[in-house]
């Protein structure tokens, strides 16, 4: 079992005063606490070393116990491991070991409070994303099935509640939040409720007109091309975009990019072509 | 975003183990509302989590009202940042190439 330095974790000495533990401990979690660093899980596991600490060195019958237990481990030196950076994951294991039961459990004030939140990360494509659709989660041992509505935006987060931590001392559980990952598309991009494309056009087609078929994220479309049509112009496909999130039947635009291709490796006949027609 | 379920002051703190005058003074510096039937104050379910986030403050943190009141004004703007954060990196996707 590692050693753990309560005293270094509040960076006290080991003469410190209640006083100077009391004000340690505060310093340090007004700085760590999960209240103030949402979402950050190094300020979570640092503010639950900072508390297991408090706990210990603030109780004076479990102060003396882990001091006496101390001079023993530094006595037997070679035998002990201190841990200043190990620790996060056998921290608990440390302070049951010594005194049972689960840091938290000795509150001073038996006050109901509701669960810590949970965070998840939920990758998609934007296929996924498309269309209104469920999806297993398995978070902490539990089975969630959720429906991700069509629409959801990359970095969107989503509220499961009643899906975190147990409540305290009876209080509600927390809540679940997960935070959508969507991987760009190979060909389309999006931006908000509207795709963006770019479409390869010949050049031949580009200047006499014509008609091509190209891919969507709903099927394949069929599009007229005006004659004398421009390197880089733009069209917009009136709601063939992305569906408006929480809002069934809307969609955004498609915007198509057209890119002309100019012809290569040209017979000589071609060139006659082209030469006569720069002339005209 | 009123949810309609209310919780009678007295018994909410006689619940979390506070004063009332803790809460009568999170309602003066405009932190939560306090809806009043009967001339009995009542908190609407849906600040509950935020109110029991000031506790934390309050009571764990030793924060007084004028922090906690600052903190709560400094969380919302990183929270607006974050959502700017976002916003702006979807946009940059649109100029990322896939190789």
């Amino acid at each position: 079992m590692t050693f753990v330095d309560y005293y270094k974790i509040l960076g006290i000495d080991k003469s410190a005063t209640p006083k100077d533990i009391k004000n340690a401990y505060r310093k340090l979690a007004r700085k760590y606490h999960p209240d103030l660093n949402p979402h950050d899980q190094d300020a979570k596991k640092n503010f639950q070393q900072i508390n297991e600490a408090n706990e210990v060195l603030s109780d004076p019958e479990k102060r003396a116990k882990y001091d006496q237990y101390g001079q023993e481990q530094s006595s037997n030196s070679h035998g002990a491991r201190y841990s200043d950076t190990s620790f996060e994951e056998n921290f608990s294991d440390f302070f049951e070991s010594m005194f049972g039961g689960s840091a938290g459990s000795g509150r001073s004030r038996q006050v109901k409070f509701r669960g810590e939140d949970y965070n998840a990360e939920l990758h998609l494509d934007l296929i996924d994303a498309y269309k209104t659709h469920k999806q297993k989660l398995t978070v902490n041992g539990k089975n969630i099935r959720i429906t991700i509505p069509a629409g959801i935006e990359n970095g969107q987060t989503i509220k499961i509640s009643g899906y975190g931590g147990p409540g305290i001392n009876g209080g509600p559980n927390g809540d679940l939040y997960i935070t959508f990952s969507i991987a760009n598309h190979p060909k389309i991009k999006r931006l908000g409720n509207n795709l963006y494309s770019t479409v390869d056009l010949d050049l031949y087609t580009a200047v006499l007109g014509g008609e091509i078929t190209m891919d969507t994220l709903n099927g394949k479309v069929k599009l007229k091309v005006k004659a004398e049509t421009q390197n880089g112009s733009k069209i917009k496909l009136n709601g063939k975009g992305f569906p408006v999130y929480k809002n069934e039947g809307h969609f955004g635009d498609l915007y198509v990019t057209y890119t002309i291709k100019i012809p290569i490796n040209l017979t000589d006949k071609q060139k006659v072509l082209f030469t006569e027609l720069s002339k005209s | 975003m009123q949810t309609g379920y209310f919780i009678a002051v007295d018994e909410f703190c006689a619940n979390h183990n506070i004063e009332i005058s803790f809460i009568t003074s999170l309602q003066q510096t405009g932190l939560i509302e306090i809806t009043t039937i009967k001339e009995t104050g009542f908190i609407d379910a849906s600040q509950l989590q935020q109110l029991e986030k000031f506790i934390r403050f309050y009571y764990e943190l030793d924060i007084n009202l004028e922090g906690i009141e600052t903190i709560i004004h400094l969380l919302k703007r990183i929270t607006s940042l974050q959502n700017e954060i976002i916003a702006l990196k979807n946009r940059l996707r649109l100029y990322e190439t896939n190789e």
